[in-house]
């Protein structure tokens, strides 16, 4: 069975930890094309929300919906529709680049595995080092390879969690190009980072998180680190 | 309504647990085993007590885990620390009992064997619950699952050797003068058992709600 | 049910050849359970002579600790770099991922034993060749239940805090009845007159605790190990 969506819902998502409260009902709407950007201060609840839209942690109360539908109603297969890019970046070190894009693949049950393996390691400029094993990259060429990993299955939402850290500059302009093109693809980037001014032009939503709540929404992004700090000085 | 009932079925217990020693010095000696046989009428109670909570946590485990009924999780700790108290009354009353009747600290046999194996493992279920950290609650109601189930495997494993322990057929056989003084304390316990029940599920109760309002300060 | 073994063989072989490359748990286990052989000979050997039946229990206390051992470092690899979440983010089957996972455990395991049985066959002369299908049926049924029990166990303790103690604190308790069966069958095997129908019970055993406790881990695998 497979399913499809152009638009992802959060409605009043919150989520806490006994007394600790991540996210407190946060709400808000996007649409396939958009590249929207979630900013906040450190503890703000953005991997959190994250963990949710990705369906590996279920909210607290609230619920979020693809397209009109809920996690709990679809099942699995809305995994498959799904691409999370984590912070540890999910890669098994002592295998190949292109044996942990072979397990990905097959694990997906992709028609095509060995296609979409080749597909990712030109995409991530990774060819001639297909056969090395990970854990001798570099940030950079692992944080590409990461991302190839997410997208290997075509996924309809992408959700990335800080993607930029610890890239230099022509990896994250590499990367910048990436989700472009993603974008003009039809599918919708969700990106929590730090990195303001890599992500300035780039977005097309704003969300802006706070101790668990959503403080604000705008469209567009120029001029974003000096919006970032007015709406993080007004709230 | 938890709370109300808590008063009356403790008070209830206490003057049950007053009157036992009276009774419990009426009642007649046993033949063989003089007067420490009547420590049983302390041990068998918190025995069998102990067996009907650790069944009751390992149901309560599975409502809460699949069911995913957050009550139930509140049940399940109350029972599983009821366990480990009206266990540990068994464990040193049993011991105690066994020395002077049999000669013997401690037997390897199935009943003794099961029940150490299961106040083991609702100790473990504590401990997890303690030192686990965040979500530990839903890995501790898997552990009494597999306690559950696992309770008549340690039983029919060590029945292959021989058994010290009175069959349970030495119950329903009793002369009604050591049947009631039985009956009397096994009243007492479980009221008693209910009563904590009780209030520590109260406390469960509260606990949460304090969070909730914590959570719904910080809202504004 | 294709899907289902297919996702499981995927794991497996994605952990052999993870495994084959570093090998740090082949080593590593074997080492240890070596180590704890002639560790309990030590202290169970008198004036040169085993005591009875201790040969039968230094077998199956090693292959229950290196189990431990290799059950926490096997799961700490997942906990690395975060890959369990890429595998509960596939749309795969999670029971499959559990299965997979426990072939895994159940091939290091049977590498450690096909070491410590001779081992302990040669430094407590035990009869290791006289029933070797009895024997094997033992020990195969007797891991089984051991592991899955074990993979469930440490699977859902990757997120918990002191998952490192927490592991045998909560396994041993439950896999008493395969220490128990696997202890008393092999010495049924091993003692001066074997009794091999005993063998035979305590394996039937096994297999029944098998039954029961993988099915029950493969029930309760997602519910514990989703937040």
């Amino acid at each position: 069975m497979s399913l499809d969506f152009t638009a992802v819902t959060a409605v009043d998502v919150s989520r806490h930890y006994g007394r600790r409260k991540a996210l407190a009902r946060v709400s808000f709407e996007c649409r396939a094309g958009d590249i929207v950007g979630l900013l906040g201060p450190n503890g703000a609840g953005k991997s959190t929300l994250l963990s949710i839209l990705a369906t590996l942690v279920a909210p607290s109360s609230g619920h979020v919906e693809y397209g009109g539908r809920r996690s709990s109603e679809v099942g699995a297969a809305l995994r498959a529709r799904l691409g999370l890019l984590g912070h540890d970046l999910y890669l098994y070190p002592e295998l190949t680049a292109r044996e942990n894009l072979r397990f990905f693949a097959r694990l997906y049950g992709l028609a095509d595995a060995d296609g979409a393996v080749g597909r990712g390691l030109a995409m991530a400029g990774l060819v001639e080092r297909a056969d090395d094993q990970v854990q001798g990259f570099s940030r950079g060429m692992r944080q590409r390879l990461a991302l190839e990993r997410a997208l290997l299955h075509a996924p309809r939402l992408l959700l990335l969690d800080e993607p930029f850290t610890g890239l230099d500059q022509a990896s994250a302009a590499a990367l910048v190009a990436r989700l472009r093109g993603l974008q003009a693809e039809g599918c919708l980037v969700l990106v929590a980072t730090h990195d303001l001014d890599v992500v300035d032009g780039l977005l097309t939503r704003v969300l802006y998180l706070r101790s668990g709540r959503l403080v604000e929404t705008t469209d567009g992004s120029a001029g974003l680190r000096e919006r970032y700090r007015r709406v993080m000085q007004t709230s | 309504m938890l709370r109300k009932a808590v008063v009356p079925v403790l008070g209830l217990s206490m003057v049950l647990f007053v009157a036992a020693p009276i009774i419990i010095h009426r009642a007649p000696y046993e033949a063989t085993m003089g007067l420490v046989q009547k420590i049983f009428y302390f041990h068998v109670p918190a025995a069998i007590l102990m067996l009907l909570l650790a069944i009751t946590c390992g149901v309560l485990s599975a409502v809460f885990l699949f069911g995913k009924k957050q009550a139930a999780d509140w049940w399940a700790l109350a029972t599983a620390e009821l366990v480990v108290l009206f266990g540990s009354m068994a464990m040193v009353t049993g011991p105690l009992w066994g020395r002077k009747a049999w000669g013997v600290w401690w037997e390897w046999e199935p009943r003794l064997t099961s029940s150490l194996m299961l106040y083991m493992i609702f100790v473990a279920y504590l401990l997890l619950r303690r030192f686990g950290g965040p979500g530990a609650e839903k890995l501790a109601a898997g552990m009494a699952l597999f306690g559950m189930a696992n309770v008549p495997f340690v039983y029919i494993s060590v029945n292959v050797w021989r058994t010290l322990h009175p069959k349970t057929t030495v119950i329903p056989n009793l002369v009604p003068p050591m049947a009631w003084p039985l009956w009397l304390c096994f009243t007492a316990f479980l009221l008693l058992a209910l009563a904590l029940l009780a209030m520590r599920v109260q406390l469960e109760e509260q606990r949460a709600r304090v969070e909730s309002l914590y959570l719904a300060a910080e809202e504004d | 049910m294709n899907g289902f073994l297919r996702v499981a063989l995927l794991v497996v072989r994605k952990d052999l050849t993870v495994e084959v490359r570093s090998r740090e748990l082949i080593y590593t286990t074997l080492f240890f359970a070596v180590a704890c052989v002639l560790v309990f000979a030590f202290a169970f050997v008198e004036e040169g002579r085993a005591l009875d039946d201790a040969a039968a229990g230094i077998l199956w206390v090693s292959i229950a600790f290196s189990g431990t051992l290799a059950l926490g470092r096997t799961f700490e690899r997942e906990r690395h770099a975060e890959t369990l979440r890429a595998l509960l983010l596939a749309p795969a089957d999670r029971p499959a991922l559990y299965v997979g996972k426990l072939v895994g455990i159940l091939l290091l395991m049977a590498l450690t034993e096909a070491v410590l049985v001779p081992l302990v066959g040669l430094l407590f002369q035990a009869p290791v060749l006289a029933y070797p299908v009895l024997l094997a049926g033992l020990l195969v049924t007797g891991t089984l239940g051991y592991a899955a029990v074990g993979t469930l166990f440490a699977a859902m303790l990757i997120r918990a805090r002191s998952r490192d103690v927490m592991l045998p604190i909560l396994l041993y308790p439950i896999t008493v009845p395969v220490i128990i069966a696997g202890v008393r069958g092999t010495a049924a095997l091993f003692q001066p007159e074997p009794n091999p129908d005993m063998a035979l019970f305590w394996i039937a055993l096994l297999v029944f605790f098998d039954v029961v406790f993988v099915t029950l881990s493969l029930w309760t695998f997602e519910p514990l190990m989703t937040e």
